[in-house]
């Protein structure tokens, strides 16, 4: 049986239906909130946020401007209004704190478009991938802050698909949906994870504030690592795991550093082992080794709780 | 995998030499990407005349550089004027605009589009409505103006919320009948605001009087180009000592200097 055929279905047994699903369900309704405050003003006529993920204004008081647009904005030679630096400044104290791409997996509407593409993928059984490197959105976003410069307009805001497709749900403009579309067909027959985890400069963005930012998924339990391999195949970036789970040995931190780590906890759901969790950035205390079935369990009072079954 | 790559032995650094092709892929596939941003950006900069930008929106160029498309100002507008480009609606993906003859900008007091404005896309230092610049009127079609066929329609002169100012009835001779008058609607630039209410309430089936960006319907004269009478305003006196006497050249009259 390979890994994909056999996901979830030890963690639902060992944990039960919502362990194995929490951070999925939590992700899901974060993701509907954050669409909800803009949509209940257009459709209700009850004012929560207004404006669109560039920039939005909440109960008249709250203002918010993604960084990365402010940045070109200012490589185009605009210096802006005292809100919009405010607003970008409090966006970028939050994800420090909240942990960097924590906005592609909580906050921005075309992850469930992806995430549908990625498990309709598996579904269809298409295995064929573009070969792309992840550093190619680190190079796209420098080439976006670069084209603003020259041309001296907000340039990825002329493509972006996600403001785009943010702005066809909250004021009803429908060509958005294509740039979501194509995100969706280029996932799908494409590349695997193919916009999130290699074009879009916006994720690039938020990782580089995720190098410095508190909050982080650590694998503390890694010693109960059974090699099952399901973390790296629900993994959007699977190569962020193996410094925190595999540095037992080099004595590395077990705190996923790792700056392409969108923090959506699937792999928290999905090990039957109980290994990941959310932590702090420098929150390096392991668990020891346990054996969590069977005869052989060690009466371990510190780790009883965690050996379950 | 890793014994084959060792046996390339004729690299000095196969690592070293990964990263470069690395580089040089993506970052040229990056840098390709770019070049079509680029085309792309300065494509979007051909804003069709009919769009108007908000109240207090900085000249195009600078505009694009300060919008971040957030629709704040689209939010704000109590009539729903503005509204956020689509695809293929002419001006650059997200930014807001207007169509006079559909809904005009109703010139709001306290201006809430621009104080909507997190950028100073719309600029702050606008407070006067009526000093905002979106656009001048021009009459575009002489040929089916009601007025100047000799009709007392007067409609774009009424609407105008800066009437007597901004459009005036100027009267001429009716050359048609000889013996009425015309009185053509003339738009005073320094006094449009380019609310579009004239469009917008033109009678026509097609409006004969349309609001265009300032930069296409009102025009400064050429520096180089002197114009004696506003030279002399300037200098509040004549510009030469005393008036030139001009010899009169009269078939019959002497030629100066030369004896008859």
């Amino acid at each position: 049986m390979s890994v994909e055929d056999r996901l979830y279905v030890e963690a639902r047994r060992r944990k039960g239906l919502w362990e194995a699903s929490r951070y999925r369900i939590l992700r899901r309704i974060t993701q509907g909130l954050f669409l909800a405050v803009f949509l209940t003003g257009p459709l209700f006529g009850l004012w929560i946020a207004k404006g669109t993920l560039a920039s939005s204004m909440t109960f008249g008081v709250l203002p918010l401007t993604d960084p990365f647009v402010l940045v070109q904005s200012l490589a185009a030679r605009h210096w802006p209004e005292l809100t919009a630096v405010i607003g970008a400044a409090i966006v970028l104290a939050g994800y420090l704190i909240f942990g960097g791409r924590s906005y592609c997996a909580w906050v921005c509407p075309l992850n469930p478009v992806a995430d549908f593409a990625g498990w309709l993928r598996q579904r269809l059984g298409v295995t064929h991938s573009a070969r792309l490197r992840p550093a190619f959105r680190n190079y796209l976003a420098f080439g976006v802050i670069a084209v603003s410069a020259v041309t001296g307009a907000v340039a990825w805001e002329l493509v972006n698909p996600i403001t785009a497709f943010h702005r066809a749900l909250v004021f009803g403009m429908w060509f958005g949906l294509a740039g979501a579309g194509a995100v969706f067909v280029f996932d799908l027959l494409v590349a695997k994870h193919g916009w999130c985890g290699h074009i879009c400069p916006v994720g690039a963005a938020y990782g580089a504030i995720g190098k410095a930012s508190l909050l982080r998924v650590a694998a503390p339990a890694r010693a109960a690592c059974d090699d099952c391999m399901e973390c790296f195949a629900v993994c959007p970036e699977p190569h962020v795991i193996p410094p925190a789970l595999r540095g037992e040995k080099t004595g590395a931190s077990p705190v996923i550093l790792g700056a392409d780590c969108t923090l959506c906890g699937a792999c928290i759901d999905v090990c039957p082992e109980s290994v990941f969790r959310f932590a702090h950035r420098f929150d390096t205390r392991t668990e020891p080794a346990r054996r969590s079935s069977g005869a052989m369990a060690e009466p371990i009072a510190s780790t009883s709780s965690l050996a379950k079954g | 995998m890793n014994a084959n790559k060792n046996s390339k032995g004729g690299l000095a650094n196969p690592g070293r030499r990964k990263a470069f092709e690395d580089v040089a892929r993506f970052g040229g596939g990056a840098a390709a990407c770019a070049v079509m941003l680029s085309a792309f950006a300065e494509q979007s900069r051909a804003r069709p005349a009919q769009a108007l930008r908000p109240p207090g929106a900085l000249p195009e160029k600078d505009f694009l550089a300060a919008c971040v498309r957030c629709g704040l100002c689209v939010r704000d507008c109590p009539y729903k004027t503005l509204k956020l480009a689509d695809w293929g609606d002419g001006p650059a993906l997200g930014t807001p605009y207007f169509h006079a003859r559909q809904i005009p900008c109703e010139m709001c007091d306290n201006i809430p589009c621009v104080k909507a404005c997190p950028t100073g896309a719309l600029d702050h230092a606008l407070v006067d409505i009526g000093k905002a610049k979106m656009g001048v009127a021009a009459i575009t079609s002489r040929e089916t103006c009601l007025n100047l066929q000799g009709l007392r329609c007067d409609v774009c002169y009424r609407v105008c919320p800066v009437i007597d100012k901004a459009i005036t009835l100027e009267r001429t001779h009716n050359t048609r009948t000889t013996k009425h008058a015309v009185f053509e609607p003339v738009v005073h630039a320094d006094y449009c605001t380019g609310c579009g209410k004239c469009e917008k309430s033109c009678v026509l089936t097609d409006a004969a009087i349309k609001v265009l960006p300032v930069e296409i319907a009102a025009l400064k004269q050429d520096a180089h180009y002197k114009r004696g009478w506003i030279e002399k305003e300037k200098a509040g006196g004549a510009l030469v000592d005393a008036p030139v006497k001009l010899p009169t050249r009269l078939p019959d009259a002497p030629l100066p200097g030369v004896k008859p």
